[in-house]
């Protein structure tokens, strides 16, 4: 197995301790002139999400992990699971509920989306920050109330139910934030 | 800038303060110098490593600063000496590190500790245009920043305050690694809280972190380095000695510095002969102080990385 010694250390590495692969997001040299050296690192663990400090020495090494990163449009649900296709070989990758989290709040059919794949298995998914989806049902807009302050609940296509604005009606198309699932604004037919 | 790493107006700055920097020492009274690159010695130091290079089968070492021929120099009867020079250290890369770097490195027969800081300071004056330094002990820092006694403490007790302090230890640290323990507190919790307004000067380092300094005893009775640093903005600029010239005593060290290499697994390097044949001659009382300029640069500029301060310095 390859590995990374100290000095190839550099944010974006991507390694495995005990089998759990990670990210180094941040990594500072630390030496003082007559001291030794010290490398201080953030390491992101790729299937918990969670970031975890770490401080080597000069001369330690870290595995590499063989973790791709891709794009795959999401296919279809079934059964607690979801099946999303690499865009360019075609391959099929199936991820559960827990691996999708969030992120299954918004997906629809053919969206493209960023798949993580850790030694063949596929391990975390990331949809585009911004999606445009339609409303499926809310309750009828407030004649006259155009203002953005007042907000009710609304049933997206994909099942999510978010926030938007008082003056949304049935039908129409949201462009809504994934990361934290906020409204952003009123959007056209994204297939017209 | 991303064909040369320095921008033209950076560059222009930057030999300004060479300028300034050649101005302040002629008008101090020194000579400037110039001492071999590559040599067949080089001074031993536990964490830095000169790059070796093969020429004829005969190993020389590119040098990790000019401290070994500029001594002799002070040896041979040159008061007052400075140099401006590459210097060169192995495995040392990040935002304030390069493995080749210019280095600002000066001596002056008659100097202590304390005349040596005050040089020090009234050079970054002049030059860089810094406001005068603060000084604080290496203790009164650990003191402060860490809320403990580097020189007191057990390594127990440092490795308690290490836990406290959040960091994480690196695997394989050594229970009874004293200065270990005392780096990791001081690099990742002291330094960068150092000179964050006017520069600051630390003093009086642990003795076992003597290096090439004198070591003598602070007036709480510890047993301290006669070596100072200045810190500005939580970067490390200089580094400077009461200069040891016992040369016993000083191949004592280097030995010991071998031994620890060897410990490390990391070869040992060979023992400057000429330098501890000069110094049994009678090296006199001086000070001597090494300045990254490349760094001094970079802060008196305000720039966010070495590679922004020197031509080329992405490539």
């Amino acid at each position: 197995m390859a590995t990374y010694s100290t000095n190839e250390f550099k944010k974006g590495l991507k390694i495995q301790i005990d089998g759990t692969p990670y990210q180094m997001i941040e990594m500072n040299f630390r030496k003082p002139g007559k001291g030794a050296a010290l490398y201080e690192c953030k390491l992101k663990n790729l299937i918990r999400g969670t970031v975890t400090d770490k401080t080597y020495r000069a001369g330690q090494s870290l595995e590499a992990a063989d973790v791709s990163e891709f794009t795959a449009q999401y296919l279809y649900g079934q059964n607690d699971s979801y099946v999303f296709m690499d865009n360019e070989s075609y391959e099929q990758y199936e991820l559960t509920a827990e691996q999708v989290g969030e992120a299954s709040r918004f997906l629809k059919e053919g969206l493209d989306c960023q798949l993580v794949v850790y030694n063949d298995n596929p391990i975390a998914v990331t949809p585009p920050n911004h999606v445009v989806l339609q409303v499926e049902y809310c309750e009828p807009a407030a004649k006259g109330n155009t203002a953005t302050n007042v907000q009710k609940p609304v049933k997206l296509e994909t099942g999510a139910e978010i926030l938007a604005p008082a003056f949304i009606n049935i039908g129409d198309w949201l462009r809504v934030d994934t990361r934290t699932g906020d409204y952003i604004e009123r959007s056209k037919n994204p297939g017209s | 800038m991303d064909q040369t790493g320095a921008t033209p107006t950076t560059l222009s700055q930057r030999s300004s303060l060479l300028v300034a920097l050649r101005q302040f020492f002629g008008h101090h009274g020194f000579l400037e110098v110039e001492t071999p690159l590559l040599a067949k010695e080089v001074i031993p130091e536990i964490h830095i490593e000169p790059p070796c290079t093969v020429h004829d089968r005969s190993k020389q070492w590119l040098q990790a600063s000019p401290e070994l021929h500029m001594k002799r120099l002070v040896a041979a009867g040159m008061p007052a000496i400075y140099q401006v020079t590459r210097s060169f250290r192995g495995n040392e890369r990040g935002p304030l590190h390069n493995p080749e770097f210019t280095i600002v490195e000066w001596y002056r027969v008659g100097d202590d500790m304390q005349t040596g800081m005050a040089l020090l300071d009234q050079l970054c004056q002049t030059v860089a245009k810094t406001p005068p330094a603060k000084r604080t002990s290496y203790g009164e820092a650990m003191r402060t920043h860490a809320a403990i006694c580097p020189h007191s403490a057990t390594v127990d007790q440092l490795n308690k305050r290490a836990a406290e302090l959040e960091i994480t230890l690196p695997d394989g640290m050594q229970k009874d690694d004293r200065d270990g323990f005392l780096n990791l507190l001081f690099a990742l919790r002291v330094q960068p809280q150092i000179g964050c307004d006017e520069p600051e000067i630390l003093y009086h380092y642990p003795a076992s972190q003597a290096a090439l300094a004198k070591v003598t005893q602070c007036s709480e009775g510890h047993q301290v380095a006669a070596r100072f640093e200045m810190i500005w903005r939580g970067v490390e600029v200089a580094n400077g000695y009461d200069e040891l010239t016992d040369a016993a005593e000083l191949r004592r060290r280097l030995n010991d510095v071998n031994r620890q290499r060897e410990a490390a697994g990391r070869s040992s390097l060979p023992i400057p002969e000429s330098l501890l044949a000069a110094m049994d001659q009678g090296l006199p009382d001086c000070s001597g102080c090494a300045l990254g300029f490349d760094r001094l640069a970079m802060l008196a500029m305000g720039l966010p990385s070495l590679a922004e301060a020197r031509a080329f310095g992405r490539e």
